[in-house]
């Protein structure tokens, strides 16, 4: 975890190392996820209106904004989680990888395969550990022990948990605390190596301790994963991100390197929700 | 301050506790009725002589005193009639006899009578006086012949096991294998007028060989039967009864003999659990007013596991589909409601459906196809433990749907999202995930379902329930198994014995009798499906649950 100070302005600790080195954040990458007018509705309301933006490969990307402003929506259509809800329409292009995610010929199978999400409240299966961690190699179709011990053990060292649980493995992993089983879900999400991972709000039911493992764990996963985190925490966005995003009424308000997000706000809007005016 | 009062609800405990009371007072007052009345049937009685004032002598178990009824006078319910059972119908007419207090000169209990279980006209009451073997009298006088009678029922009870071994087993096997014969003997010949140019001589010789080796053995069997008959227990005992009367029976008759008067609480114990276990293990005697219920006990479970591996893959499935895959709006709303509605119809209606479709129908398609040779005689073509099964899973199904489907909904949606996002398809997400989260609500309603299949009757009577089944539907012919055999029930035995008895006042107890099995077995089999719930239950533990 990095160094943090206390912006002068909004008042947000920010990580001083990612301050020292705005340069290297602001740095534009190669984009992961492309995108491009989308518009969402459901049945008569419009959710999303005009988004476009690019994610960019192996950075974490924080999107913030009051309750109902549509950026768990526009996070959950980049797995096709909205694909469950009837009477959605979604118009626009998103791309993860190239992959067109909402073309009819593209298997959403495969989508999800290569983008794992986490969930806000944390929902391992009633299950073991180990089953839990390997859940989505079992779907696979993978039942070569060997590898499923494998998968098993670098995804809770991933997940930072490995430690915590490689004796108890075979318990349910309903018997964790509330961080351990948000970490098993983070698990059995990178369990098969994704390319991208969502995280819907991942801390909003932990306590701060949780959360910190948890923020720590984003830090360290960014090495390998492009990451996209919904958050209600501003300082957790200032934290962990590289990039933020703010939504407003369902309209992407402003985007760019976090820093700047939180210490030069470009929009009004913006700033009067980083500094606590409303939302 | 009445307000106050009423504002907190107080009125509403006391309503809602006295409404639970209400409900387990009727049921407790129901199980006591039917355990007293149930539990104290076998518990051996002592007997009683009555004198009456003409001189004339009556003993039997007394099981009733009531007033005597005479409107209008004024003696109306002042005097007390008892009712005793004398037994001895052979002799009497009647087993029981109805005896005006105020006739009764005087009471006393006799030592030396015996209550004697035989093979037919109920119980004889009486006192043991001669045995004789052949012509030969080997003791004379009760002293003398009571000490022997022990020894001589074993030997009579060792006897019929070995006459029944024959005569079930070895003998049953050959007549099936006649049966069989026969069957294919009928096949042969339609199959000689379908082909006419066909040679079967050889197949026939084949056939008429063995028939006649199956032939030579019957009678070979039957010659050994006869003289184990001749030969077994050739004692008989002479028993004197209250009035006088004296009646011979054969050793092989008697099948329990107990000294009313004499026995120690020990001994009344000892009689009383052999009686229970005569009960439960053997078979009915005497158009079901003697004997046991083991085979009623054995249908009726058999039926209800049959009924279970029905009714849950299709409950299940139709739920399922409801559920999970149906696009949820008015239609499915409305089979759903058809669903619910479809437990309230009457059970008799599913029973006239199952005898005019599984009977009928498919029973008769299928004997068209499969067992030609035996028709005319139908083989699936009428009631049998099967189609009552099926009859009674349909009956059941509305409740298993119901169950399941609130048991699917109350999957949490986190965990079928938890399964899609990890890119599941929805069956593997069902497979794995949901059915096992909703495994408990769904067995909760098969322990419903469970509960109104066992209990119910009406649909039974026309789908394959029968008074006295000769056999049993499991057993060591092959297929073992024989879904098309009819069986007994407990639900229908307690009406038989109740209703359609000749000896109603005898066979009152075994009605209550026959209800406590009935609930116990409907309790285990509920036992053990809560006892599935709750490992599941540990195992699948959520949120939800």
């Amino acid at each position: 975890m990095p160094e943090t100070m206390t912006d002068d302005r909004t008042g947000i600790r920010i990580a001083t190392e990612v301050k020292e080195q705005d340069a290297a954040a602001r740095e534009v990458r190669a984009p992961d996820i492309v995108i491009k007018d989308v518009n969402l509705s459901y049945g008569d309301n419009h959710v999303l209106h005009d988004i476009s933006m690019d994610v960019e490969d192996r950075r974490v990307t924080a999107f913030i904004g009051p309750s109902g402003c549509g950026k768990s929506t526009l996070l959950r259509c980049l797995n096709r989680m909205n694909d469950l809800i009837d009477h959605v329409k979604i118009t626009g292009e998103i791309r993860v990888k190239g992959l067109d995610v909402n073309a009819p010929a593209t298997d959403v199978i495969e989508v999800r395969r290569r983008v794992g999400m986490v969930f806000q409240k944390s929902n391992p299966f009633p299950k073991s550990i180990y089953e839990n961690v390997i859940y989505g190699l079992r779907i696979a179709g993978i039942n070569d022990k060997a590898v499923l011990d494998e998968a098993c053990e670098r995804s809770l060292r991933g997940a930072a948990l490995w430690d915590e649980v490689k004796d108890r493995l075979q318990e349910s992993a309903l018997s964790l605390s509330g961080g351990q089983m948000q970490r098993v879900c983070i698990a059995r999400a990178i369990a098969v190596e994704p390319e991208i991972v969502l995280m819907d709000e991942p801390c909003s039911a932990l306590d701060p301790i949780a959360t910190l493992k948890i923020e720590e764990l984003i830090y360290a996963l960014k090495e390998k994963y492009t990451i996209v985190i919904v958050t209600h925490n501003l300082q957790q966005a200032a934290r962990v991100s590289d990039r933020t995003g703010f939504f407003w009424l369902g309209r992407l308000v402003e985007y760019g390197p976090t820093p700047d997000m939180f210490t030069r706000p470009q929009d009004r809007l913006t700033e009067d929700y980083i500094t606590g005016r409303f939302g | 301050m009445l307000r106050k009062y009423l504002s907190r609800g107080e009125p509403l405990v006391w309503f809602t506790g006295s409404a639970l009371g209400v409900c387990l007072l009727m049921i407790g007052c129901l199980l006591l009725v039917v355990l007293v009345n149930g539990l104290g049937f076998f518990w051996p009685a002592p007997l009683v002589l009555v004198t009456l004032q003409d001189g004339s002598k009556a003993l039997g178990e007394i099981v009733n005193r009531e007033a005597v009824p005479n409107p209008g006078q004024p003696d109306h319910l002042l005097r007390h009639r008892i009712q005793l059972k004398l037994g001895n119908r052979d002799l009497l007419g009647s087993d029981f006899r109805w005896i005006d207090e105020a006739q009764i000169a005087g009471r006393e209990l006799p030592k030396g009578v015996y209550y004697v279980e035989r093979r037919e006209y109920g119980p004889l009451l009486g006192t043991p006086v001669t045995l004789k073997e052949g012509d030969a009298v080997k003791a004379s006088g009760p002293e003398q012949v009571a000490p022997l009678l022990p020894r001589i029922i074993e030997q009579a009870a060792r006897d019929r096991a070995a006459i029944e071994k024959i005569e079930k087993g070895t003998i049953g096997t050959i007549n099936y294998q006649i049966e069989r014969g026969r069957l294919v003997a009928r096949g042969l010949d339609e199959l000689a007028k379908r082909e006419p140019a066909r040679d079967l001589s050889a197949q026939r010789a084949k056939l008429e060989q063995q028939l006649a080796e199956q032939q030579r053995r019957y009678a070979a069997e039957q010659e050994r039967l006869e003289k184990l008959r001749q030969s077994a227990s050739p004692a008989r005992v002479t028993f004197r009864t209250a009035d006088g009367t004296e009646k011979e029976l054969q050793a092989l008759e008697i099948y329990r003999a107990y000294p009313a008067n004499d026995l120690t609480l020990p001994g009344r114990a000892a009689v009383y659990a052999s009686r229970l276990w005569t009960f439960v293990a053997e078979d009915p005697r005497e158009s079901n007013t003697e004997g046991g219920i083991f085979p009623a006990i054995f249908g009726t479970v058999m039926m209800v596991i049959i009924m279970t591996i029905a009714v849950v893959p299709l409950g299940v499935l139709a739920a399922l589909y409801l559920r999970e895959y149906a696009k949820q709006g008015p239609l499915v709303r409305t089979v759903r409601i058809a669903v619910n509605n479809l437990a309230g119809v009457p059970s008799i209606v599913f029973g006239v459906f199952g005898l005019g479709f599984f009977v009928y129908f498919v029973g008769g398609t299928i004997d068209q196809l499969f067992f030609r040779e035996a028709l005319p005689t139908p083989t699936y073509g009428t009631g049998g433990i099967l189609w009552a099964s099926l009859t009674l899973a349909l009956l059941a199904v509305p409740v298993v749907i119901v169950a399941s489907e609130e048991a699917l909904a109350a999957v949490p949606r986190s965990m079928r999202e938890a399964s899609l996002a990890m890119g599941a398809t929805k069956f593997q997400t069902i497979l794995r995930v949901v059915l096992p989260a909703a495994a408990p609500g769904i067995l909760t309603g098969l322990i419903l379902a469970m509960a109104r299949g066992a209990g119910e009757v009406a649909p039974l009577m026309l789908t394959g329930v029968v008074k006295l089944a000769p056999q049993l539907p499991l057993d060591g012919f092959f297929p073992f198994f024989h879904p098309d055999r009819k069986f007994m029930h407990l639900g229908f035995h307690i009406y038989d014995v109740g209703f359609q008895s000749p000896n109603v006042e005898a066979a009152k107890p075994m009605v209550y009798t026959t209800t406590i099995f009935l609930l116990i077995i409907v309790m285990l089999l509920n036992l053990t499906a809560i006892v599935v719930r709750n490992k599941l239950r540990r195992k699948y533990q959520t949120s939800a649950f």
